[in-house]
């Protein structure tokens, strides 16, 4: 296939083209778009006191019905509010931790790769010591250490992904720094800060952007994990993960309890995953065809 | 003696369909090769002339790669219609085929010698018993000058060209009618380049194979081939003897800008010239000659209608100039 | 080969060393204090303060960091802050629970994945190749607690078949391995899709289709073995992991493993335990690089002539 010769056009545009055309990751895509809505906008349809937290002990473990969709949990709480709400704090959660990774992840691999050598080395075998331990097991012992807050909890979700993002950020930049462009610039002087805004970061992109998206999507199942054994987010916030562990001792008895946190976990897991796959595809195509 | 005809193509058209576009890499190609014979095949980069060797072979990119209108017959056979059990057949054994880079052609973790005796075991099974199979190893890769004792060793010992002559020698294992060389040399430096056509040459001769090698340097065509066929935007637009390209006085304007003057075997054009313009983007073709925005000739009929073959004896050109009705 | 493993070995240690002094900070930065712990509520000021000079505890981090590394060294991890006893017999009991939860886990999801993946990846874009892949990928964003308790409602308090939580008998561990089965086994199959896809792409590949190979041969004989070798380190990497316990499930089917140990263990601070069954996991998962890395260089002779150059 070296023979077929590709059109220039813009990069961006000819990725999103591709991506359009993948419907499961168009599917992943609308799916995010929905639940960032239900997040952003849970807040003028609901009232966190009122709705979401507001214990009703008569109407509790009510099976789904016309006035409460999804059932009323055992404090006699809407499940369908707690579970809307839900979307905005797993979300949010998400997005924080993964960007915080992502930017202390970007800078420690940025500075490995660019100045390699001592710097490099050091910098790795201490990433290498924070990838030898489970995430989740990582996570637990500093959420443990600081305490149970949503900030601890951020803190420890990131620093369980901060390893990956500085590996393929190094990687990302020790590949594109023996290409002849970078020599090219560097031999016509460029400054330092323009090779990496201009050739480095451009060309690592790629895959940042998928690793974040797959990160988006382990983050919000890691999130999940720890408020469900108790050391993530606490009752009486409408984490999806604290309302199956609120749950878990009714579910023989209430299985509707367990099923629509489940299903917005699911959801919103699926929609990162679809796009990460789906992007993956669209700025590698070499697999496709 | 009529000399039996190895190898027909008429008339074909091979498209290639990606998610963005349909790419047109060969657009009506009329070969034919006699046994023995060896044909070079020259062109720019998306001529379609490795297109056109994957066609022989049945070895398009699935699903993708299509043949949409013509015809081809190796030794007899149908390629374009032959199911699929008849094409593993076919090749390897009828016909072979050489790739461009031998830093990747062969399996990494498999020793060259299995890779050599598995050709042998997919073709001659019925005529060979094992042992003869590991002896006609040996013997291959003493032939492209191999010693026998390093066929245990594993691709990543041997060097560039250590590796295009284990590529050889899978392909003449079980001594091919037909071998498809793609640009054999190209990735191997200059020194070790005429020592492996070298020993092409010889091989092809000892065994008989005919051979379409497909090549941009031009002195390698006057050295190896006995005909040349010159490929421009997935159409054959000239073809004929060595004598006939090298030495004869009508030429495709493309032929010509391609030797950056009338070609001459006396001077030394070895390398291809640069020609004004690029080659048409194969999503969208021009309409009439596919050359004529490059072409200094261009005449008003060249923007609309494809030229026809027009031939002399051994000697065809796709070109209006050439056409008696065109120039009445 | 010798000398590489001994080698390996060798690396191991800095990164050992590297994990407990990590965990070490961490334990000095929870909140609580050890011999207030171990006497309990009760105590009054002098006896914890007593305690606190008798275990070392009024010493600088460091000396005491060192403390534990010479200890530790010498196979002596102290003793448990929570039980009194020995680390050594905390620990060690459950670890064949996490070793046979995490190699059924395992061993089942290599034994479907990797064959499905490499189906999936033959039969690209056929209608079973679709059916593989959203299945994986659905499979992938189930969490592993939610999975896990659905199996626990359906097989154990609805339909009876298989005990909820104990693991007294071997039915006990079915509900816990087929649920850690499920997510890892959609990750090898996405995987193997994915390099079994683009090995097949490979130059040599084309080399054996025009040799006449068939499909079947080309998969087992040309692609499967190059195509493995990520699949390989991925599982190892994962089964590494799931030696140190596999918290999440072992927490939803209350299994007496290393994670449900070490949660417990942090909950009660008792930080020698938590030490030692981190360094525990964090050394099988070493070895199991180890092996892993020993084992791809006799599939891949690239990689064997490094090390005996090496």
């Amino acid at each position: 296939m070296d023979e077929v010769v590709i059109k220039k056009s813009n990069p961006w545009l000819t990725i999103w083209h591709r991506y359009r055309k993948n419907r499961l990751a168009m599917f992943g895509l609308i799916l995010l778009i929905a639940l960032i809505l239900v997040a952003l906008f849970a807040g003028v349809f609901l009232d966190y006191e009122q709705d979401v937290v507001h214990q009703d002990i008569i109407h509790k473990l009510q099976w789904p019905s016309a006035e409460h969709p999804f059932g009323t949990d055992k404090y006699g709480r809407d499940i369908m509010a707690r579970v809307i709400w839900g979307a905005r704090i797993s979300l949010s959660v998400g997005f924080i931790t993964v960007f915080l990774a992502l930017f202390i992840g970007a800078i420690i691999g940025a500075v490995a790769g660019f100045y390699g050598g001592k710097v490099d080395n050091i910098l790795m075998r201490i990433m290498d010591v924070f990838l030898a331990m489970p995430s989740t097991m990582l996570a637990i012992a500093v959420v443990s250490a600081l305490g149970t807050d949503m900030i601890n909890l951020l803190i420890a979700l990131a620093i369980a992904r901060i390893p990956q993002f500085a590996r393929i950020v190094r990687s990302a930049i020790l590949s594109v720094k023996g290409m002849d462009f970078v020599e090219a610039a560097r031999s016509y002087g460029a400054k330092d800060k323009l090779i990496i805004f201009k050739h480095i970061i451009p060309n690592a992109i790629g895959p940042i952007i998928v690793q974040t998206t797959t990160n988006l999507a382990n983050t919000i199942l890691g999130v999940a994990g720890l408020s469900f054994i108790g050391l993530g987010i606490q009752p009486p916030t409408p984490e999806w993960g604290s309302m199956l562990s609120e749950a878990k001792e009714h579910m023989r008895y209430y299985p509707y309890l367990m099923i629509s946190p489940g299903i917005a976990i699911i959801l919103a897991v699926l929609a990162f995953n679809l796009i990460g796959d789906g992007l993956r595809d669209a700025l590698d195509p070499r697999l496709k065809n | 003696m009529e000399k039996k005809k190895l190898l027909e193509i008429r008339n074909l058209h091979v498209q290639y369909k990606t998610d963005e576009a349909i790419v047109h890499a060969v657009n009506g190609v009329d070969l034919c090769v006699d046994e023995g014979e060896t044909l070079g095949l020259v062109g720019e980069t998306g001529a379609g002339k490795t297109t056109t060797a994957l066609t022989i072979m049945g070895l398009l990119p699935e699903r993708v790669g299509q043949v949409t209108e013509g015809e081809l017959y190796l030794n007899g056979v149908d390629v374009i219609h032959a199911p699929e059990g008849q094409l593993k057949m076919m090749r390897g054994a009828t016909a072979s085929m050489i790739f461009q880079d031998p830093m990747t052609s062969l399996n990494p973790v498999i020793p060259v010698g299995d890779q050599i005796l598995e050709v042998l075991e997919l073709h001659k099974k019925d005529k060979m018993s094992h042992s003869e199979m590991e002896a006609r190893v040996d013997q291959i890769l003493e032939m492209v000058g191999i010693p026998a004792a390093r066929k245990t060793e594993y691709p990543h010992q041997f060097s560039g060209g250590m590796k295009q002559r284990v590529v050889i020698a899978i392909a003449l294992a079980c001594e091919p009618l037909l071998l498809l060389a793609d640009e054999p040399t190209t990735a191997l430096d200059v020194t070790i380049q005429a020592q492996v056509l070298e020993m092409m040459r010889t091989l092809k001769k000892e065994l008989n194979t005919a051979m379409v090698l497909i090549t941009h340097d031009l002195g390698v065509v006057a050295r190896i081939c006995d005909r040349v066929g010159i490929m421009y935007a997935g159409e054959v637009v000239e073809i004929g003897t060595v004598e006939d390209i090298y030495t004869g006085e009508k030429h495709h304007p493309y032929t010509t800008g391609l030797f950056g003057a009338i070609p001459d075997l006396t001077k030394k054009t070895r390398r291809l010239n640069p020609i004004d313009g690029l080659m048409p983007d194969p999503t969208r073709l021009p309409s009439g000659c596919k050359f004529h925005d490059r072409c200094p000739h261009c005449m008003e009929i060249c923007k609309t209608a494809p030229p026809q073959d027009i031939t002399e004896g051994s000697h065809t050109i796709k070109c209006h100039l050439y056409d008696k009705e065109v120039q009445k | 080969m010798l000398k590489f493993v001994g080698k390996r070995l060798l690396m191991m240690i800095p990164v050992l060393l590297g994990i407990s002094f990590v965990l070490f900070a961490i334990v000095e930065f929870t909140p609580g204090d050890p011999a207030q712990l171990i006497l309990g509520e009760g105590a009054t000021r002098e006896e914890i303060e007593e305690l606190r000079e008798e275990m070392g505890l009024n010493d600088n981090f460091f000396v005491r960091y060192v403390r534990y590394v010479v200890d530790a060294v010498q196979g002596n991890f102290g003793t448990s802050y929570r039980t009194g006893k020995s680390v050594v017999d905390e620990v060690l009991p459950r670890f064949p629970v996490t070793l046979r939860l995490a190699f059924f886990g395992i061993a089942g999801a290599v034994i479907i994945g990797i064959p499905i993946g490499i189906i999936s990846a033959v039969k690209q874009y056929s209608k079973l190749d679709m059916v593989c892949t959203i299945t994986a990928l659905t499979l992938t964003s189930i969490p592993t607690f939610w999975l896990g308790l659905m199996l626990m409602l359906l097989f154990a308090l609805k339909l009876g078949w298989l005990p909820a939580t104990n693991v007294e008998n071997w039915t006990g561990y079915i509900l816990p391995c087929v649920t850690l089965t499920a997510g890892t086994m959609a990750m090898i199959l996405r995987m193997t899709r994915s390099t079994m896809l683009e090995t097949i792409r490979q130059d040599y590949i084309r080399t054996a289709r025009a040799k006449g190979a068939s499909t079947r041969r080309i998969v087992f004989k040309h692609a499967l073995r190059n195509a493995l070798l990520p699949v390989i380190t991925y599982v190892g990497m994962t089964f590494g992991i799931q030696l140190g316990g596999t918290v999440i499930i072992e927490s939803v089917f209350s299994v007496p493993g290393m994670g449900s140990l070490m949660i417990t263990s942090i909950r009660m601070k008792d930080s020698p335990v938590l030490m030692a069954s981190v360094l525990l996991a964090a050394f099988c998962a070493g070895l199991v690089n180890l092996f892993v890395d020993i084992l791809y260089s006799y599939i891949d002779p690239r990689i064997k002539s490094q090390y005996v150059k090496g």
